[in-house]
């Protein structure tokens, strides 16, 4: 407790590096796909302690006014600690934009992108061959982690699984920007799917996925090869 | 003729069958014998449903072929022939069906207490997910994974975990919550278990005390010491009591997940799965309620016989 109230004076004094953003919908706004429970926990305590965690750890340190993905880079090998508040700060944030309540199925040329579309043909033939192994991808992940669509500079996608916290800017290199996540640690659809992640996934493909989002980080991968930030 | 393949099939029938709920007893039976916890294990696993159904099918489709051949209008000298076909297609139906298919090497134990015993601590829906998805889901994986190959005991499976692929999910999934259930009791059981004058040796020698191990126990179990999924594990090791955290599935158990094969006498399953339902971010509060189940007689036995056999504790299933 005391460490707690060193750490948010701390903060307080020399100013957060990060802050918890906010939900970029209602708590209410996923039901039924994700329950407002789930949400607000996801949210409201597991996002927020990554965040809370992150500023404590690099407060009084040469990491506490970076933006987070130098500090994701800088951390990735030699501070284990850091970089998993770090990277599951920066994941909770992308995954929330990556969903949005009216989204899901298949992206649409005029209403996402025509360059999206064109890229999920080009890369895995068609979209049901993308969603067959994205799915797969997020089903398989053992244990805690996050499946990704990622473009590398040219536009060429393709789905990666992580574990943990690992994101792949930093596991794979310069073939990788994520342009969509999935979070599959259990936090993030056990008190609505229990064991079923298979039926989660499903349904963040076909209800969930927001795909202007996507194609907005994929026009960004395309034009400058630099991550969103 | 026919009645030669007849018997023949019949005694091939009953003979598999026996051979194969003789072979799942003595499996079982050995776990028993190698240790001393013969009074703990009230439950006993039971003959497959599907020998039996095999059996009364086969029984069946003999009645059945027998039955139609002799009743069927002979003529003279292709009726012969007509029953005779019978009788030897119903007796290798008959032994088709019977035939063994490899038995599932593992299977889920029944726990040995009801799903809500261990209210409040852990709550009846999370044991029974738990218990009936997650682990039934190893158990079938490891079953598809070891398909076709000799059987080991899940307990010797664990040392090459690593090298062997699916092995180390499933495998290590199977005996780490086969193990989990029986250190566990009811919280009045649990009250009255007592840590052996032996064990309170060994944990005070490693740790300095009992309030000292589970406080580093708690420590260990923290979001930020086991990220993610995993387990926490006090081990017999060449060195004492080792207190250790693993990834996933793994267990020290496997050769290459710790500096040394260790032997854990107890664990605790840090899983999302296993508390989330009750819990959800709160591990903390989970660690120190679970310390309410845990049955120190079981874990003291344990104590003993890794320190005797210098070997991992086996496990139901």
């Amino acid at each position: 407790q005391i460490f707690s109230i060193l750490s948010i004076l701390a903060v307080v004094a020399h100013g957060a590096t990060y802050d918890l953003p906010p939900l970029p919908f209602g708590t209410s706004s996923l039901k039924p796909m994700i329950s407002k429970k789930t949400l607000q926990i996801h949210h409201g305590k597991h996002h927020a302690k990554y965040v809370n965690t992150l500023n404590a750890l690099v407060a009084g340190t040469s990491l506490e006014n970076q933006s987070l993905e130098k500090i994701i880079k800088a951390t990735h090998k030699s501070k284990p600690g850091i970089f998993n508040n770090a990277a599951q700060a920066w994941n909770h944030s992308f995954y929330w934009k990556c969903m949005t309540p009216k989204g899901g199925g298949m992206p649409n040329e005029n209403k996402h992108s025509k360059l999206l579309c064109d890229k999920i043909n080009a890369s895995f033939g068609s979209y049901d061959n993308f969603r067959k192994e994205f799915a797969e991808a997020a089903n398989t992940a053992f244990g805690s982690g996050w499946a990704w669509l990622v473009s590398d500079a040219k536009g060429n996608l393709s789905v990666r699984k992580t574990i943990g916290a690992d994101n792949p800017m930093v596991s794979s290199g310069k073939c990788c920007i994520p342009i969509l996540t999935c979070d599959v640690w259990e936090h993030a659809y056990y008190l609505d799917y229990a064991n079923l992640r298979p039926s989660y996934v499903d349904t963040f493909l076909d209800k969930l996925v927001n795909w202007e989002f996507v194609a907005e980080n994929l026009e960004r991968a395309v034009d400058s090869g630099k991550n969103w930030s | 003729r026919s009645f030669a393949i007849l018997i023949l099939a019949s005694c091939w029938m009953l003979a598999s069958s026996s051979i194969n709920h003789a072979k799942h007893q003595a499996r079982t039976r050995n776990f028993i014998s190698l240790t001393t916890f013969d009074k703990s294990y009230r439950h006993q696993p039971t003959i497959p449903t599907f020998t039996m159904t095999k059996l009364s099918l086969a029984l069946s489709a003999l009645a059945v072929g027998s039955a139609s051949a002799f009743s069927m209008n002979m003529k003279a000298d292709t009726g012969a022939n007509s029953r005779r076909d019978i009788l030897q297609k119903g007796a290798a139906i008959a032994t088709a069906i019977a035939a063994p298919a490899a038995a599932n090497a593992y299977a889920v134990p029944d726990l040995l207490y009801p799903f809500d015993a261990l209210e409040p601590f852990i709550d009846a829906p999370t044991m029974k997910i738990h218990h009936d998805k997650h682990h039934a889901t190893y158990v079938a994986n490891i079953n598809k994974a070891t398909e076709g190959k000799e059987e080991v005991d899940i307990l010797e499976l664990q040392l090459n975990a690593l090298e062997a692929g699916p092995v180390r999910n499933s495998g290590g999934g199977h005996y780490n919550h086969a193990f989990f259930w029986d250190e566990m009791a009811p919280p009045d059981q649990a009250a009255k278990s007592k840590i052996s004058p032996e064990l309170e040796a060994a944990i005070e020698k490693s740790f300095g005390s009992v309030d000292e191990m589970k406080a580093k126990f708690e420590a260990q179990a923290a979001p930020g010491a086991v990220f993610g999924s995993g387990w926490v594990w006090v081990c017999v090791s060449s060195d004492g009591l080792k207190l250790v955290g693993t990834p996933n599935q793994d267990n020290p158990l496997m050769k290459g997940v710790t500096d040394e094969v260790m032997f854990p006498i107890l664990g605790l399953d840090v899983w999302e799965h296993a508390y989330y339902l009750k819990y959800q971010n709160r591990r903390p509060e989970y660690v120190s309620a679970w310390w309410n189940v845990v049955n120190w007689d079981k874990v003291s036995e344990n104590f003993a016989y890794v320190s005797e056999k210098k070997a991992g504790v086996p496990v139901r299933g």
